[in-house]
């Protein structure tokens, strides 16, 4: 076990720079030049105050240096300053980061709260009315994006009922009730693709166990049908789906962005907007990197996951 | 089609594969359909038609709040989900299907380093990654938003491919072949790639939802082709404004999208269930 | 075991399971295969039966069905099975459900896969122990303890703790027993319990079931495709072929003469320790038969050495044999073994050339005179 957790480690330690280097090599590629952000166009014509704000930046020095730079910097929790507000990258992120997070967990839990049932209701009543409803539904909710559902949210709760807020943000320190109030719009626009992939794995994935030699041996036992749903399927299709659950935060992530967007959240997402915008490139970078750190340890702690919840692979390792 | 899949289309899959051809025909033939009025003509400047026009004779989905034709919009926005979905399906599957299915042949160092700058790519959630590659490429015509989205599905084409292509490799007729001496470059083209295409086609299905999807949100997110240009993505982030005054300009494009994806799904699930049967057959 | 049986020699009382006319069927796009096409029969309690066929004769499903394990909208039985006075067959599914592990249990052909791999051996051995009763959890524990002790299970408190694959085959499977024995059941079903293990551990495990069995006053179904488990371990012994029973007797009287020419052919194709090592087994020529659109006629005669025209067309009926036999002793048959008619018909097919006949009378030619194991005679 120790070693595959090394192997594991080695692995994430290496994909990260890759990644980091990438979005570098991207964000610094971007056109406009980033003296664009840092003075304005008719301040230019001072070539000396150019040359002197260039060098300040390290703007002159060739992309490996400054990349080397910015990594060091990185490691030590430096992601540098933002160009256009001039506070630092870091403080930006952990000002937003928890909006962000708030949104994915709550979209997270319940989506998987309503998938495993949903799904095992599907798998067990396979072909009947109900297997219909649900697979259905399922199926019309993968195609409906985030900001369609989001806007439509907003159309009905909001405009046409009035009992959640269209935009904006309450901080948990506000407390918990204006703060779900906020929350409740976007998760739910970002939950409904969410729900169609958990409850479609959930149920394929329990209508292969229901077929296995254990579900009879435990029918034959007399226990009963629930306690053999979720005592003794759910959990070989809970690797399935927390795998899912893992890849997926790839697109919750993306969603995220424009979801934030659309209800105006001061999130991650919609700052990484504003900073595409703006050329912000230090900001874009810092941001860009830090989405995908957190997508590949989500991953990297499925794989940890599933040696916890798969005894068999705990063995072999 | 029905009769080429081999087993019976149910009535709403016909509906939505129908909804499919008739998405495509209207995306290509969109200039020649008469009485489809200029997407970009804004009537009321001219002093013909308002803004946010409800549905009418005239206007059969009504008029934005530029006073353009809904419908027309909506039917050249087609092209963008189109040009865009296509060209991901075709650069992703021609490219990414070539190197996932050689890699998985061969193996070794080449299958090592493609394989770790696919991973490399994929750690990035797609929307973000595009996010920033149109972002830096500054223009935003629709050649080159087609190309960035085509670029970046040749990853999970890659992926797939060398995962099926890495199952065939072991099949018994790819022993054969290779007991007997066969030369590789044979096997690839005769025995590899041809096998891939099946499980290529039916990704290739479920990745155009997915790239219509993500082109949808990069529109509606204002980074997507140039307006005026019009595609579904844009037209409802132009009408979220007018939301109070006029819900239709942001209904309609919605449903475009929401059923276009949806018959995509319900098609490729039709066609993977036939193919589940076809290959249990055999 | 016969219904002349039930009215005569047995006590009401004592009968436990009743089976009268059972068939099952299952519907799927090729046409309905019949399964078990009316199966009858009794076990008192405390007794043993074993039912023998070869994959295909329905001797799974019949236990299944019995225990009303066939799940599914395409099965359909009918006939009765009456378990302690009340006809299982018609009762509700949650009625069925205190029924199993609590009165019926089953140990099930491949402990590998019939035990859960993701749950711990504990859990598997004590859940039904308390949804039944009710027990506690220490008390559970503690039964669950005895149970492995039991079955033989050494340092039984690690083993609670284990996994199943950290177990061996032989262990899942004494795992499986104590499962099953867990809440004291009136009436095991044993459904190929040592197939799928090593020849080394099956006698162990048959040991131990027939141990069990004895001390629990249990009965106990042994469905199994090998004569040789059977001889010496149960009462009674039903064959079975495509869905039917072809021959019905006490297990002694079966081995002391047996009448189905299925029944010998099974024998014939067991290896046998009073024959040199190197003697070839006989295989049963010819496939199992399609259960969609069973022959007509006795299903067997395809495959019969003893076949004749009659046999194609009438299905023969069970019935018990001359005044010399032993009148619990019935087969289904026209022409039965060691009967004049029998030993006519096959020197007939042999003369005329008929493969299954001749594939029986080439390697020994003595297939008339052979000493078939008695019911006590250890086979392999």
């Amino acid at each position: 076990m120790l070693p595959f957790i090394a192997k594991r480690l080695v692995r994430l330690v290496a994909t990260l720079l890759a990644v980091s280097f990438l979005t570098f090599l991207l964000v610094n590629l971007l056109p406009g030049d980033a003296i664009n952000a840092l003075i304005p166009i008719d301040a230019q014509q001072d070539r000396e105050f150019v040359e002197q704000v260039r060098e300040e930046w390290g703007l002159n020095d060739p992309m490996i240096v400054r990349y080397g730079r910015w990594l060091g910097d990185a490691v030590q929790g430096n992601f540098g300053d933002s160009i256009v507000t001039s506070r630092t990258v870091s403080s930006e992120i952990t000002h937003r980061l928890p909006v962000t997070a708030e949104l994915m967990i709550v979209t997270v839990l319940f989506s998987v709260m309503l998938a495993i049932p949903l799904g095992v209701m599907a798998a067990y009543r396979e072909g009947s009315r109900v297997d219909q409803v649900i697979s259905g539904m399922a199926q019309l909710f993968l195609s409906i994006p985030g900001f369609v559902a989001g806007l439509l949210m907003i159309y009905i709760f909001a405009m046409k009922l009035g009992w959640l807020p269209a935009t904006g943000w309450n901080r948990f320190s506000n407390g918990l009730l204006d703060n779900l109030k906020t929350v409740i719009l976007p998760a739910l626009s970002l939950a409904l693709i969410e729900i169609a992939v958990y409850t479609r794995v959930v149920r394929s994935d329990v209508m292969n166990t229901l077929q296995e030699n254990y579900v009879l041996s435990a029918r034959a036992k007399g226990l009963g049908n629930r306690y053999i749903l979720f005592r003794h399927c759910l959990r070989p299709s809970s690797l399935t789906l927390i795998t899912v659950v893992g890849l997926n935060i790839g697109t919750l992530l993306g969603g995220t962005v424009v979801v934030e967007f659309l209800f105006a959240m001061p999130g991650l997402g919609k700052r990484l907007l504003d900073a595409i915008f703006q050329r912000d490139f230090m900001m874009v970078q810092g941001i860009t990197v830090l989405i995908a750190t957190i997508y590949v340890l989500v991953n990297t702690a499925v794989d940890l996951i599933y040696m916890v919840v798969d005894p068999r692979i705990r063995k072999a390792d | 089609m029905a009769a080429g899949t081999g087993s019976r289309m149910s009535f709403f899959t016909r509906i939505c594969a129908g909804w499919l051809i008739v998405i495509v025909l209207g995306a290509i033939f969109a200039d020649l359909i008469p009485g489809l009025k200029d997407p970009n003509y804004q009537g009321f400047l001219f002093g013909d038609g308002a803004t946010n026009e409800r549905p009418s004779w005239n206007h059969l989905m009504g008029t934005d709040n530029n006073s353009r034709d809904i419908l027309a919009r909506i039917v050249y926005g087609a092209r963008v989900s189109l040009v865009v979905s296509m060209t991901a399906v075709v650069m992703g599957s021609v490219f990414g299907g070539f190197f996932g299915a050689l890699v998985g042949f061969v193996r070794g160092k080449t299958d090592a380093t493609i394989m770790a700058a696919v991973d490399v790519i994929l750690a990035f959630p797609g929307l973000v990654l595009l996010l920033t590659v149109v972002t830096l490429l500054g223009r935003r015509d629709l050649m080159v938003i087609a190309a960035v989205v085509g670029f970046l599905s040749i990853p999970p084409y890659t992926r797939v491919a060398r995962a099926t292509a890495l199952a065939v490799s072991r099949r018994e007729f790819v022993m054969a072949a290779r007991a007997i001496g066969t030369r590789k470059r044979t096997i690839l083209f005769r025995e590899i790639i041809p096998n891939c295409l099946p499980t290529l086609m039916a990704f290739a299905l479920v990745n155009a939802a997915v790239i219509i999807l993500l082109e949808g949100a990069l529109a509606f997110l204002g980074l997507s082709v140039e307006p005026p240009t019009a595609s579904w993505g844009n037209m409802v982030n132009a009408a979220r404004v007018d939301l109070t005054i006029n819900v239709w300009p942001a209904i309609w494009p919605s449903l475009a999208l929401v059923f276009t994806v949806y018959s995509l799904n319900n098609v490729g699930d039709h066609l993977r269930r036939s193919k589940a049967v076809r290959s249990a057959a055999l | 075991m016969t219904d002349s049986m039930q009215t005569d020699s047995v006590d009401p009382g004592r009968t436990l399971l009743a089976v009268d006319d059972l068939r099952t069927t299952f519907s799927i796009p090729a046409g309905d295969v019949k399964a078990v096409r009316g199966v009858s029969f009794s076990l008192d309690r405390g007794r043993t039966l074993g039912i023998v066929g070869e994959s295909g004769s329905g001797k799974t499903v019949l236990a299944r069905s019995i225990m009303r394990l066939n799940i599914g909208s395409n099965v359909t039985t009918t006939g009765t099975a009456t378990f302690a006075g009340r006809d299982v067959l018609s009762l509700s599914m949650s009625e069925m459900q205190e029924q199993w592990g609590m009165e019926m249990a089953m140990v099930f052909q491949d402990p590998v896969t019939s035990l859960n791999p993701l749950v711990r051996v504990g859990r598997q051995v004590t859940e039904h122990l308390r949804s039944h009763l009710g027990v506690s959890r220490a008390e559970a524990h503690k039964t669950a303890v005895s149970l492995l002790n039991e079955v033989r299970i050494p340092e039984p408190e690690a083993r609670l703790k284990a996994f199943p694959h950290e177990l061996s085959g032989g262990m899942r499977q004494r795992i499986c027993i104590a499962i099953a024995l867990a809440c004291e059941p009136t009436l095991l079903f044993a459904d190929e319990p040592t197939t799928a293990l090593d020849v080394t551990v099956q006698h162990q495990i048959l040991n131990l079931l027939g141990r069990e069995q004895r001390d629990r006053d249990m009965a106990m179904v042994l469905v199994t495709h090998d004569l040789g488990v059977v001889a010496g371990r149960t009462d009674d012994t039903l064959v079975m072929y495509a869905g039917k029973v072809v021959e019905q007797s006490p297990t002694t009287s079966l081995f002391a003469s047996m009448r189905h020419p299925y029944s010998e052919a099974l024998l014939r194709s067991l290896p046998r320790t009073s024959h040199a090592s190197h003697t070839r087994l006989a295989a049963i020529t010819g496939r199992p038969p399609d259960l969609i659109d069973p022959p007509s006629g006795c299903a067997f005669s395809p495959r019969c050495p003893y076949v004749q025209d009659r046999c194609r067309d009438e299905v023969p009926p069970l019935t018990t044999g001359g005044s010399g036999d032993d009148p619990d002793h019935a087969f289904a048959c026209f022409t039965p073994v060691g009967s004049p008619e029998g030993a006519e018909a096959f020197a007939r097919n042999v003369s005329d050339g008929l493969p299954q006949a001749v594939a029986v009378d080439l390697p020994t030619g003595d297939q008339m005179s052979a000493p078939l194991p008695t019911g006590n005679e250890r086979i392999v």
